[in-house]
């Protein structure tokens, strides 16, 4: 009865998908080219792929085909993120991944398919993410954002999420522009870069990880798209975190933001990359025995109980000082370095459902039987107040 | 005194307490209350204040009510005048033939007082400045004296009083005993020095019965509790944040582990009501029963994430406690004006369900049986309380839970499902109520799993820009709405003894003054049918009830009639057939002037003829 019935009196000429049911799966491919707007992945891949411990090859952590523009940054990021899962074991549906709006935050659909994803609303991943770790304190739960999404619309939330300790590892692809809407500066955008217009930035940006660790991230990091070797193990030792852990990674807008005058450009980073250490993440029983040099390597132990070892490129960076790492980062990008590795780690750090002393049960498991206090306490309730 | 004879009431007549903000009178006030209910005596108190901590006027006002009206009355029949700076007012607001209690210690000028009333001057001020040194103490003692000096004025038994000043203070002796002293100090004055009783009397009754005396908020949060709910973000915002205080409080009560001593909920107070409303969808989207409160402001800022919860389908429960607005408003006065705002939230097509509880104790119910509408609906789901209900202390029925009933998870599927074979796709309508499965993350490791977003997706939520894919969305969730209609508590028809042709609907907080209403209109020969609405999407009955009559006053406390607005638009019916009466300057609405509104208007009916007006 309420409402009237819609103004739809012909439906419009479509392909047989409206419901799917023709398609087992949920996935083949585009039977309608050009009406298809997301893009599946065949099922079938070479027999000898490579399998980690549970038995899952790459491919099972993988996501639909990517829509972005060939050469994006984002994609690599996708890689790595994908490469990180597959190295770590993990159940692949164990994870939640989420993100705000913006093309970095449409990447969760590109890896991970068998994931539950949730692309929300601009700027809010990080309240979205919080309240699907509060509900279930189980899932690895994976943040992904841009510097749109987290700079500018959502800043206030990304502080918010990281000064609670939510557990998550929340990663920015930054290239300093919005590239959804066609070039317009970004709020990580550096004062004097050019925009490809020639149109010069003239207001000051905001450094992300500097924020971060002055919230108090209890691991933080920067990175490149371009340098997954760096990447990967960042990722992998984020996801073994627990606590907020926070990575920026520079992914150069090859459409809008890769000129000349740009600071966010693949070659300007390339130039620029000051890396303070790189590092291998092992897990397992049998941590793969690596060669280091002494006196290079400092261990961490992670709470999952995953080592990180860090390879020093810096002598004198120490990952466990937040006012040191605050100091560095800012001593060097005055002088135009873009300070990147693992910048600070604390591998006791505590989180949120800690902070809240919540149960060890999931909350979305609980039922009637544990939440309602039933209807003898409501009798001494209602006698309370008469 | 000379022009009326002063009141002459037993158990039915009005006080009102004007204070200054931050003096320790509202713990006064209400023990005042309190205790004409333990005579056996229904009262109904309302806080009027500011928006301000210290220093502003404040008020108020009990309402003692043998017949059990619970509504606001209108008028003052006897005023404890304690604040100088609302003097005038204060006096000039009493009723012909009323009373003024004020502290006699500074005189005052003849010109400030009223000759149709009775004064009554206490010397509170010297009292308590002869018995206590200490400032705080003057100025609370002072307010427990002024009580005990009513006590006298009004015939109380001052041991209803003690018993409850005994239970307040269980445990500290020293403060119950000083507390008894300057209760008895005030009333030996009294009684010593002023004619005892005045006209007003409380005489004890039997009309409290077994009902309970609670918030609005405090019943709607506990309600939360025992509907479930495991995760509460909140921005604090007048009169909303003793909802989620009073959460937390339930919670420390009931929600612990006995063993582990760990919490079975999750509260965060949020950076905003957008985090807020974020937490709650999140949490929610990952099978968790969540919830935030808020107040008109706060849904403005939350209505971006109202239309992604009503667009992908993810179950909130926001529970709305209304004050005057627009913009900041009136940020601590009633009104029922975000009916509209609520209804239709956000941006595109939406609708959204609305419960319009009418006392604490539909709060309580209504606010459990939102956690099941949420998930079975799995959209947001409103719960409409306002200032006047949230904020006060009422008089309603005992809470009632049944230990039998289990939580209504919705169309959840599982694991299990997943491997039978079921066909999951996450917005597929398979049995024609248009509501379709969902499944919780991280449930199966290779089925079941979907990507969910905001954008347009087909029914395997598949991003999808296609226009019949859209519209075949769209007209499902339609059809959701529909299914909701006989979900949703349904409207409460009352009839008039005789059969009319007129009828009044009416919702939430306006309930206890309609209902005293129809006993005034009915003494000036009007008979009404009444329908109360309890919530949106509005059940076929409120449709016939429209058809029955030819004319209907919509009764509510905003400007535009947004319920009547909302009816027609939803109905599609004439207008004209549907009488505003509205109440909206932020004080609660009265049985009086409701009765004069549609009094005047079937009045004016009488003389012409019905036909005639319409035509």
């Amino acid at each position: 009865m309420p409402g009237l019935d819609p103004g739809i009196h012909a439906f419009l000429p479509c392909h047989r998908d409206v419901d799917g049911r023709d398609k087992p799966g949920h996935d083949g491919l585009g039977i309608a080219g050009a009406l298809m707007t997301y893009i599946a992945k065949p099922k079938f891949h070479h027999p000898g792929l490579k399998k980690n411990e549970l038995g899952y090859t790459h491919r099972d952590y993988e996501g639909k085909i990517s829509t972005l523009c060939a050469g994006c940054g984002h994609d690599s990021i996708t890689a790595s993120i994908i490469e990180a899962c597959y190295e770590l074991s993990i159940e692949p549906h164990r994870v939640a991944k989420i993100s705000g709006i913006g093309c970095s935050s449409k990447t969760p659909d590109y890896f991970l398919g068998n994931s539950h994803g949730f692309n929300s609303v601009h700027g809010r991943m990080p309240s979205v993410l919080t309240g699907a770790n509060l509900a279930n304190r189980d899932l690895i739960y994976l943040g992904v954002s841009g510097d749109g999404d987290s700079a500018s619309i959502g800043f206030g939330q990304f502080a918010h999420s990281i000064r609670r300790g939510v557990n998550m590892t929340y990663i920015v692809e930054n290239n300093g522009v919005y590239g959804l809407t066609k070039g317009q500066f970004s709020a990580t955008a550096d004062r004097g870069s050019k925009s490809k217009k020639g149109v010069t930035n003239t207001d000051n940006a905001i450094d992300l990880v500097a924020i971060a660790l002055q919230l108090g991230a209890t691991f933080v990091a920067r990175s490149f798209s371009g340098d997954k070797t760096q990447l990967v193990p960042l990722i992998a030792a984020a996801i073994g975190h627990k606590g907020a852990s926070f990575i920026d990674v520079i992914s150069p807008c090859i459409a809008f933001n890769n000129h000349a005058g740009s600071t966010k450009s693949f070659d300007y980073v390339r130039e620029h990359n000051d890396a303070v250490n790189r590092l291998d993440v092992l897990v397992g029983r049998d941590p793969i025995a690596v060669d280091y040099a002494p006196g290079t390597v400092q261990m961490v132990e992670q709470h999952d109980g995953s080592k990180i070892a860090l390879r020093k490129i810096d002598a004198d960076y120490d990952p466990h000082d937040r006012l040191g790492a605050q100091t560095f980062l800012q001593k060097h990008a005055a002088k135009g370095q873009i300070v990147t590795g693992l910048l600070y780690v604390d591998p006791d750090a505590d989180d949120l459902h800690e902070h809240l002393n919540t149960v060890e049960t999931p909350l979305n498991t609980l039922e009637a039987d544990t939440l309602c206090p039933g209807s003898a306490a409501l009798d001494k309730f209602n006698a309370s107040l008469r | 005194m000379s022009d009326k004879k002063p009141i002459s009431s037993v158990n039915d007549f009005v006080v009102r307490f004007a204070n200054v903000n931050g003096s320790g009178s509202a713990s006064a006030n209400e023990m005042f209350a309190r205790a004409i209910l333990r005579h056996g005596v229904p009262v109904s108190p309302r806080n009027i204040f500011p928006s301000n901590i210290q220093g502003l006027p404040t008020w108020y006002e009990v309402r003692v009510t043998e017949d059990g009206h619970l509504g606001a009355r209108g008028g003052v029949d006897m005023m404890v005048a304690m604040n100088p700076q609302t003097w005038d007012k204060d006096v000039a607001g009493i009723e012909p033939g009323g009373y003024l209690f004020y502290d006699s210690t500074k005189p005052m000028p003849s010109t400030k007082f009223r000759d149709d009333i009775t004064v009554i001057g206490v010397p509170l001020t010297a009292i308590t400045n002869s018995t206590y040194t200490d400032p705080r103490q003057r100025q609370l003692f002072k307010n427990i004296i002024y009580l005990g000096s009513l006590s006298a004025l009004l015939d109380m038994d001052p041991k209803l009083i003690e018993q409850l000043i005994g239970e307040q203070y269980k445990g500290k002796e020293k403060l119950l005993s000083s507390n008894v002293h300057a209760l008895h100090l005030g009333r030996d004055w009294a009684l010593q020095n002023l004619k005892c009783p005045t006209g007003l009397r409380v005489k004890k009754s039997d009309k409290v019965g077994d009902r309970i005396f609670i918030e609005g908020n405090s019943a709607a949060a506990l309600g939360a509790v025992y509907g479930g709910a495991t995760v509460c973000a909140w921005y604090p915002i007048t009169p909303s944040s003793s909802v989620a205080e009073a959460f937390t409080a339930h919670c420390k009560k009931y929600r612990h582990d006995p063993e582990t001593g760990k919490a079975k909920y999750a509260i965060v107070q949020g950076e905003d009501e957008l985090a807020s409303i974020g937490i709650v969808i999140g949490a929610s989207w990952n099978g968790a029963r969540a919830f935030t409160a808020t107040s008109g402001p706060g849904i403005s800022l939350m209505t971006e994430f109202i239309g992604l919860s009503y667009f992908a389908e993810i179950p909130a429960v926001i529970m709305n406690i209304q004050r005057a607005g627009p913009s900041t408003g009136m940020p601590t006065r009633t009104q029922q004006c975000d009916i509209i705002a609520c209804a239709y939230a956000s941006h595109g097509d939406t609708k959204h369900v609305l419960l319009f509880p009418e006392d604490p104790a539909e709060a309580f119910e209504f606010a459990a049986a939102a956690f099941d509408l949420a998930e079975r609906l799995q959209t947001t789901i409103f719960l409409m309380l306002d200032l006047d209900i949230g904020m006060n202390h009422r008089l309603c029925r005992p809470l009632k839970w049944d230990d039998a009933r289990q939580y209504d998870r919705g169309k959840v599927m599982t694991a299990e499902m997943l491997d039978e074979g079921r066909d999951f796709g996450r917005y597929l309508d398979v049995d024609g109520d248009g509501i379709p499965y969902r499944t919780y993350p991280g449930t199966h490791p290779t089925k079941g799993s979907y990507f969910t977003r905001g954008t347009s997706r087909d029914r395997y939520a598949r991003y999808s820009e296609e226009g019949s894919v859209y519209a075949d969305n769209m007209q499902r969730l339609m059809r959701k709405f529909e299914s909701a209609q006989d979900m949703v508590p349904r409207p409460l028809q009352a009839n008039a003894e005789r059969p009319t042709k007129y009828g009044v609907i009416y919702f939430g907080s306006t309930s206890p003054a309609m209902d005293e209403a129809i006993g005034l209109l009915d003494a000036r020969g009007h008979q009404l049918d009444r329908l109360r609405i309890r919530a949106f999407p509005f059940h076929s009955s409120v449709a016939s009830f429209l058809a029955e009559h030819d004319f209907v006053y919509v009764v509510e406390q905003n400007r535009d009639s947004q319920l009547r607005q909302l009816i027609v638009n939803e109905n599609g019916i004439d207008p004209v057939r549907l009488v505003p009466i509205v109440h909206y300057d932020g004080s609660p609405i009265t049985a009086r002037f409701i009765a004069k509104a549609i009094g005047d208007h079937q009045d004016h009916l009488k003389v012409t003829p019905l036909r005639k007006a319409v035509s």
